[in-house]
């Protein structure tokens, strides 16, 4: 499906005012700088940066929640841009988004099913026993229970949050999903279960994804392409081959030194330093 | 005679719902100049026994042990007073949030001091000389300015610096790391690493590293114990548990690894808790 591209961004800049004080200019900070990348359909783009890099920022443009200052965004041929145009529930549709931390992005006093009926509620003419039965399609889709439909946030471990985080996005239906760090805050096996649930989906549904990571280990297993920014910029954009085995920029190589390994060649390597 | 010695473990939390086993007879030896980590997912208890050793359990935690030997010193029966001459001296621990683990009201340079004068009897001028010598240690820029920063005015990856040099103002015997790059990017987190094998390979003292990342283990640990719901799943040196792991969960939790990932599926922990049962 080469040549379909679902994401286009072009220059994209974002400028955040910061205001002086008694002994302080005022000033402006450029978070973003110049971002372009296009993805295809069905494809995954992960983007890697330390904290402070812009990739939330990103994130934050790309669903909508902020207005770019300058740059285009178009999501499946439709242009984005709030400031001047505002929301409209078809640009809802399209994309949706998963944030890090499933036990601050889920509202404690809502039970599953609310959670999972209110994009529905807010977006469509749906009558309530056509959302349930969606929802409770939905609850088996990403690997839970019928039961759960009733139950509190509370009730729920990380893994569990994240796959109902998941079931919400998706309830739409959208074009793009945007994963901001979706297992930084999961144990290992509980991170290789969601990880394969969005492979599962990505198959099923068609499915974009932007995955925002730091973690590159990560982003080696489930990247088509890959964009590392760094201040705002974008200091490398290829396919994951590319990146990975051939990084260009200074920073992407200080990342991936930094990156620990774990196979038993470096650990090897390790021990007969320190023994040396 | 090793430096800690710990046999069978136990920790009891009383609940509403009756009481939870936390650790359920873990036994743990640590030698001085030796690097061991503690690896396991949440709620495996890996936290728990080290937090039990320094006496930092709430009064709800019931402890019991067979032996609790730091340098032939009983941890079990030691009053609260002697305790805190080898708490923070001896024995000290950082933690995973560096933020938060200083107190925001203090320069860092004041909450360097107080450890200093607690156990070394340091004041004034000489504490001050101290301060910047371990602050220059742990590779603070400028540590004769820093001294009056508050803990807000470094990022997180200084905080932790800080800490850590809280943590070996007094030279301990023995340090425990709980997760002390987990709230770090990778850079930083590699410094922090390279500072602590450093510091440990200097000092020669022992150093526990409490991680659920494999990674972490792999850079730094000589031996590893992999728990994983209040009981030890396996122990062995850092190569053997890597090239050879013995016990199926340690199997399992080494093929979740992203980058060890063969065909198109990861294997989950539960595909091996079938199979394996654990």
């Amino acid at each position: 499906m080469a040549g379909d591209v679902i994401l286009k961004v072009r220059d994209l800049y974002r400028t955040y005012d910061i205001k002086g004080g008694m002994f302080k200019k005022a000033s402006t900070l450029t978070a973003v700088k110049g971002v372009s990348l296009d993805v295809e359909r069905g494809s995954t783009l992960a983007v890697v940066g330390e904290s402070g890099c812009g990739k939330s920022t990103l994130a934050r443009m790309l669903t909508m929640i902020d207005a770019q200052t300058s740059g285009l965004i178009e999501i499946d041929g439709l242009p984005i841009d709030i400031s001047q145009t505002g929301i409209s529930k078809e640009m809802r549709q399209k994309v949706q988004i998963v944030f890090q931390n499933p036990y601050g992005s889920l509202n404690p006093r809502q039970k599953i099913g609310h959670v999972l009926e209110e994009p529905l509620l807010l977006n469509t003419d749906m009558p309530s026993a056509e959302r349930r039965d969606l929802a409770l399609q939905m609850l088996e889709k990403v690997g839970l229970q019928p039961e759960h439909y009733g139950r509190y946030p509370h009730m729920f471990s990380g893994g569990q949050r994240q796959r109902i985080a998941i079931a919400r996005a998706i309830m739409m239906k959208p074009k793009l999903l945007v994963l901001d760090e979706p297992v930084s805050a999961l144990d290992l096996s509980v991170q290789a279960q969601i990880l394969n649930l969005l492979a599962d989906l990505q198959e099923e549904m068609g499915l974009t994804y932007v995955f925002i990571s730091h973690d590159l280990s990560v982003v080696r297993y489930i990247a088509d392409k890959v964009m590392v920014m760094y201040f705002g910029e974008v200091v490398e954009y290829g396919t994951r081959d590319e990146v990975f085995e051939n990084p260009q920029h200074d920073y992407t190589k200080t990342l991936f030194a930094a990156t620990p390994r774990a196979d038993v060649d470096s650990i090897r390597k390790r021990l007969a330093a320190k023994a040396a | 005679m090793p430096l800690l010695e710990i046999r069978n473990l136990k920790v009891e939390f009383d609940t509403a719902k009756g009481p939870f086993k936390a650790l359920d007879g873990v036994d743990y030896t640590v030698d001085g100049g030796e690097v061991l980590a503690i690896v396991g997912e949440s709620g495996s208890g890996k936290s728990v026994a080290m937090l039990a050793t320094m006496g930092l359990l709430p009064d709800t935690a019931t402890i019991t042990a067979d032996k609790m030997e730091f340098e032939g010193l009983d941890l079990r029966t030691l009053s609260s007073r002697d305790r805190r001459r080898v708490i923070g001296k001896d024995i000290s621990m950082i933690f995973q949030e560096p933020i938060a683990s200083l107190n925001p009201c203090f320069t860092v340079g004041f909450q360097l001091g107080e450890t200093l004068k607690t156990h070394m009897g340091l004041k004034g001028r000489q504490a001050r000389d101290r301060v910047v010598e371990i602050l220059t240690s742990v590779g603070i820029p400028n540590p004769g300015e820093r001294l009056s920063a508050f803990p807000h005015q470094m990022s997180g990856g200084q905080c932790q610096r800080v800490m850590i040099a809280m943590a070996i103002a007094c030279a301990p015997k023995l340090l425990i790391a709980d997760e002390p790059t987990t709230a770090l990017d990778v850079t930083i987190q590699k410094q922090i690493l390279d500072l602590l094998v450093q510091l440990q390979q200097d000092s020669g003292m022992g150093l526990i590293m409490i991680t659920h990342d494999m990674g972490v283990v792999a850079e730094t640990a000589d031996r590893v114990i992999v728990q994983y719901k209040g009981r030890k799943m396996e122990e062995a040196d850092v190569l053997t548990l890597f090239e050879n792991p013995k016990n199926p969960y340690t199997k399992a939790l080494l093929s979740a690894l992203p980058e060890n990932a063969t065909g198109d599926r990861l294997p989950t922990v539960s595909d091996f808790a079938e199979a394996g049962g654990f």
